[in-house]
């Protein structure tokens, strides 16, 4: 695992902000399994949303940019946000089937970038460059057996031909990362479904909107036994969290859950001091369930 | 010198409109050989042949050109005016100066287009002035038939050729015969049962005294051409004495092992000694191989232990026969698309969604809950199903971009049947289009949507999910616009249907074309239905596309009357339009003989008067030979010439361009 | 509703600048609904998404304009991925904002936004927000 050192690293607005946590826990969790996440000296914020209009090519430029100074620190570049992944991903496949845009592009940013560069979530460089059986060895507090609920959202999935880290329709590479750190994944039929993203500031009704699709998630993984909800995305964990406050409210009987980074647990089960991972930032604790369990 | 006639046509307005056919005749007139011109409305209509056949008499023409339609609109009709006024019918070449020429040129003036067809015109004459008197070649025909497949197409295709009194020879791949239609509960729009109207014929077939019925059996190999196929069979090894066995089921009762069941797809289990079905045909079982331990590694034994008449051979291998047919009929039916395609809808993954296939076992009085609808999770009796169609169907993403037909109209069935069974049960359908065309059909439709109070929905699902112990159905009915979500007990999916996994590879065994769905392709799709671009080779049922059961009957029957017109003669005409090898220089290089498609090449010897070998040369078999021209193109040394289209002939239209 | 069909309204100037700035072409569509039956939002919606590309195939622009779908639609891409025909519902929605957006006509006033949301809210809501919502 020689190459797997150094790994270029992109952060996106929200790593270094508000999701500070699931920076910091990815980092040590790599720092574990023997690499580190290098940030890139230059970045820029991706736009947040790839322009679903193909003639809006001011919507490629930042994050082609992003690509452009990735290029410069190797052969590929990760990411923690699944919008970042979904961002980057897109216009990087756009710029390298696109050769009229391409050319767009780099008058823009004065740069040229061809769309070579390799663009990785950090789910699949524990998949496919680390392995889960690798991952697996070296876990050190197993998660015995916590139900724990993947929640996918829509970044990571779709489109299957331009991100398809999975399966769009039943993916499994969560639940998968989680077996491996001893913890007993629980599919829930909501995992795939929308949690209502940037509708979070879309006034009134989408705030409505919001709390109504990410309750859904929330009632139908814990309606499956699901007893504590990974993420993957600093704004699906938001609106979760956000949400879950009315379920409480509204729904009798409905038991709240933790809501975590996936990184967060991946650092706990490979031996990291739990104090390291940012469990207070979160807004459901998972530490009195960890407690509960002895992991 | 030569006496040609040129014959211009106006095809009514087709031609006339944008070539001056006057004007064609008139300089066609001027040209060495030729002694008659005429233009005329409609050539190939019974006036105008019948004066071409007096303009051929009266000025004793020893060739003509209808300067007209495509050749393959009225070559032949023409070619058989000639021969009726004592002319031989090749020394009648068609210019088409209507297809390519007037048809695509809108020039109002004419002035191209009469060009274009004086150039035409002038080529073909030049063409024919070199053409030979040819005669039709006749060939020998075998009057017996083979039939691959034992659905219900194949076996209506082989009653009625063996009830004209052909021999045929019936190939199954599986152990019984009956196809899809066997497994299916009852039909629309008549909801007789199918097994009681498919089993006779397949009794029918069996002690037919003309039919050899090889089930079990598979088509390895087919050589030949129309009238004279020789086909190699692969009968499978049965482990089991078909001329011993006696049917009785002592073996399969005794069997310890059980597997999932390929007829009834998955819904219940089979032994590893069995008999498909229980009506199957012929009644005698077969050893699974791959699955049973006394072959794989020699222990158990308990069949051949139980068997009385001592049938079961372990040792059994796998048969080669051949046999020489001189027609064959295809009928090898379809599959179903696997639903693993179409995860959001959760087949495989929740026990209770099903195909139609499934449904028929589970509606059906012979199938593994002797017609009571019960779910196949925990046997209870569903509440509500829904039924979703064109799944995989008309999904040019992740299905095929077709309708497969008959699915509209089994739901409707489906959903009859679950209310005649069900009295409480609710069922949902979501379609995009009701396709009830047919006779009965529509009305078919209705009484399952108006009597039997079928809940249609127009729309399609967009996901199927699993919430404490129910199936909800995510989906939208456009009609009222609106999002419809349903917790249902059990989901049946109309899955598309599409062509056998092996389609391609026996397409290619015999010949044949298919489309790009691997459905096999007719000669033409309206009026030559039945035939294949190989002659003698016939297609009958869902093997050329999605069709319902009385459109494979009547495709059945309408093979088997072509195969009885086939061998009504003796002896078989056909084009003399081959290619012809000049022996003397042919220097053995076998290219020709690479390059047939048709394998109509062999490489024969030359013996002295002593019989001993000389030299090689190619000669072409005139029976397999469709005149194509490859190898003609691929000769080195200018030694293959085709007939009607000599090397010589097409130099002479290129020099008179 | 009730609508006078006219050929300008088959021949939409409109409709066909919505297909040349997306890429999409609204007769591909031929209204099984997956989209509707399968999009999160499209309860919030007006009219759902295959309404919404019916009545871009019958021209009627001002019906797709007024509908408030457009600003619903999150862009999830649900529809796209289940769509038989390969139609993005998601892109259309996109190029019916971007055609008001480009306008200079913003559908969220900065302002407006509450201050804790705006200071809690993860960064990448705002950035996309603004995407969608603002000039």
């Amino acid at each position: 695992m020689s190459e797997l050192k150094n790994i270029p690293y992109y952060p996106g607005c929200t790593l270094n902000t508000v999701a500070k946590h699931f920076e910091d826990s990815a980092k040590e969790s790599a720092e574990t399994l023997g690499f580190t996440l290098s940030e890139l000296e230059q970045w820029n914020c991706c736009g947040a949303s790839y322009p679903l209009s193909p003639d809006n090519i001011m919507g490629l430029t930042g994050p082609a940019k992003v690509l452009f100074e990735a290029s410069k620190a190797g052969e590929s570049v990760t990411t923690l946000c699944s919008v970042c992944y979904n961002v980057l991903k897109r216009t990087n496949k756009t710029v390298h089937d696109d050769k009229e845009k391409r050319e767009t592009i780099s008058t823009f940013i004065e740069a040229d970038y061809d769309g070579s560069l390799e663009v990785t979530h950090y789910l699949e460089i524990l998949r496919d460059t680390v392995g889960f059986s690798k991952v697996k060895e070296s876990v050190t507090r197993p998660l015995k057996d916590i139900k724990i609920g993947a929640y996918y959202g829509c970044m990571l999935l779709r489109p299957f031909e331009d991100v398809g880290i999975d399966d769009h329709e039943a993916p499994t590479i969560i639940e998968d990362l989680f077996k491996a750190l001893g913890a007993k994944p629980v599919d829930f039929p909501n995992k795939i479904e929308c949690c209502g993203a940037h509708l979070a500031v879309g006034g009134k009704e989408g705030d409505d909107v919001v709390k109504q699709l990410s309750t859904c998630v929330m009632r139908s993984a814990v309606g499956s036994g699901v007893e504590l909800i990974v993420t993957s995305c600093p704004l699906c964990q938001y609106n979760l969290e956000q949400s879950q406050e009315k379920a409480v409210k509204e729904v009798s009987g409905y038991n709240a859950v933790p809501i975590v980074y996936f990184t967060q647990l991946l650092g706990l089960a490979l031996g990291q001091d739990e104090a390291k991972l940012g469990f207070e930032k979160n807004v459901w604790d998972a530490r009195p369930l960890l407690k509960e369990r002895e992991v | 010198m030569p006496r040609i006639g040129v014959f211009v046509c106006q095809c009514g307005n087709n031609i006339a409109s944008t070539v001056d056919t006057a004007k064609v005749a008139e300089e066609m007139k001027d040209m060495p050989g030729v002694v008659y011109t005429a233009d005329y409305k409609f050539m190939c209509s019974s006036p105008g042949q019948e004066s071409l056949k007096e303009t051929v008499k009266e000025h004793k023409l020893d060739g003509i050109v209808v300067a007209a339609c495509s050749p393959h609109m009225h070559e032949k009709t023409f070619r058989k005016a000639c021969e009726k006024a004592g002319l031989n019918p090749y020394k009648c070449e068609i210019a088409n100066i209507r297809e390519q020429c007037s048809w695509v040129h809108h020039d109002e003036t004419k002035k191209t287009g009469t060009i274009k067809s004086i150039d035409l015109t002038r080529m073909t004459l030049e063409r024919l002035k070199r053409n030979k008197d040819l005669t039709k070649i006749s060939i020998p025909i075998t009057k017996r038939a083979l039939v691959i497949g034992g659905g219900v197409a194949g076996i209506q295709a082989a009653l009625d050729i063996a009830d004209g009194g052909r021999d045929v020879i019936l190939v199954e791949k599986e152990p019984s015969l009956g196809g899809n239609m066997a497994k299916l509960s009852e039909t629309f729009p008549t909801m007789d049962c199918s097994q009681c109207i498919m089993t006779p014929k397949m009794v029918e077939v069996e002690l037919h005294d003309r039919i050899t019925l090889y089930t079990y059996s598979e088509v390895e190999k087919v050589d030949g051409y129309i009238g004279n196929f020789t086909v190699t069979i692969r009968k499978k090894a049965r482990f089991v004495d078909e001329d011993l066995c006696t049917g009785c089921g002592d073996c399969w009762n005794k069997c310890p092992f059980k597997i999932d069941s390929e007829f009834e797809h998955g819904l219940t289990k089979r032994k590893v000694i069995y008999t498909p079905f229980p009506q199957a045909v012929p009644n005698i079982p077969v050893i699974d191989k791959e699955n049973c331990p006394k072959i794989q590694k020699d222990k158990c034994g308990a069949c051949a232990l139980v068997c009385g008449p001592e049938c079961i051979d372990f040792t059994q291998e796998d048969k080669i026969v051949t046999e020489d047919v001189g027609a064959i009929v295809i009928a090898t039916g379809f599959d179903l698309m696997k639903n693993s395609k179409f995860a959001e809808y959760g087949y495989g993954k929740y026990k209770d969604v099903i195909n139609g296939l499934q449904f028929e076992r589970l509606a059906s009085a012979s199938g593994p809950t002797a017609g009571e609808i019960q779910r196949p999770s925990d046997g209870k009796v569903p509440q509500s199903i829904v039924f979703i169609q064109c799944v995989g169907s008309r999904n040019e993403e992740k299905g095929v971009s077709y309708c497969s037909k008959i699915c509209c109209m089994y739901t409707a069935k489906h959903t009859m049947l679950y209310k005649h069974k069900v009295h409480d049960g609710q069922s949902y359908v979501f379609y995009m289009d009701i396709r009830a065309g047919g006779k009965r059909y529509e009305e078919f439709t209705r009484k399952a949507i108006e009597e039997d109070g079928a809940m249609y929905l127009r729309g399609r699902v967009s996901r199927v999910y699993e919430k404490n112990g129910k199936l909800v159905v995510q989906g939208a009915d456009t009609l009222s616009g609106s999002q419809v979500v349903i917790e249902a007990d059990m989901v049946v999916l109309a899955t598309a249907l599409v062509s056998r996994d092996n389609a391609a590879d026996l397409a290619q065994k015999l010949g044949v074309g298919y489309d790009k769905h691997k459905f096999f392709s007719e000669y033409h799709p309206k009026l030559k239905p039945v035939e294949t671009v190989t002659g003698g080779i016939y297609l009958a049922g869902t093997c050329v596309g999605p069709m319902d059961i009385p459109e494979s009957v009547s495709m059945g029957s309408a093979a088997a009357s072509k195969v009885q017109a086939l061998f009504s003669a003796d002896m078989l005409d056909r084009e003399p339009i081959t290619a012809e090898v000049a022996e003397a220089t042919c220097n053995a290089c076998w290219d020709c003989v690479t390059a047939c498609p048709y394998t109509a090449i062999d490489r024969t010897e030359i013996k002295n008067r002593k019989g001993e070998v000389v030299s090689m040369v190619a000669r072409v078999n005139k029976g397999l030979c469709t005149g194509c021209g490859t190898c003609v193109a691929a000769c080195r040394s200018k030694t293959i010439d085709l007939a009607g289209y000599t090397d010589e002939q097409v130099y002479a239209a290129l020099n008179a361009f | 509703m009730k609508f006078k069909l006219k050929n300008e309204n088959i021949a939409s100037e409109f409709v066909a600048h919505i297909e040349k700035i997306t890429g999409e072409n609204a007769k591909r569509c031929y209204q099984c609904g997956n989209c509707t039956g399968g999009c999160p939002v499209s309860f919030k919606m007006d009219h759902g998404p295959c309404q919404i590309i019916r009545l871009m195939q019958m021209g009627q622009d001002e019906a797709v304009q007024e509908a408030n779908s457009m600003w619903v639609c999150v862009g999830c891409m649900q529809c796209y991925s289940r769509c038989p025909q390969g139609v993005s519902a998601a892109n259309i929605f996109e190029g019916l904002r971007q055609v008001v957006l480009r306008k200079g006509e913003d559908h969220q006033e900065i302002e407006d936004i509450p201050m804790p949301l705006l200071k809690g809210a993860p960064q990448q809501a705002l950035v996309c927000g603004f995407r969608k919502f603002v000039s």
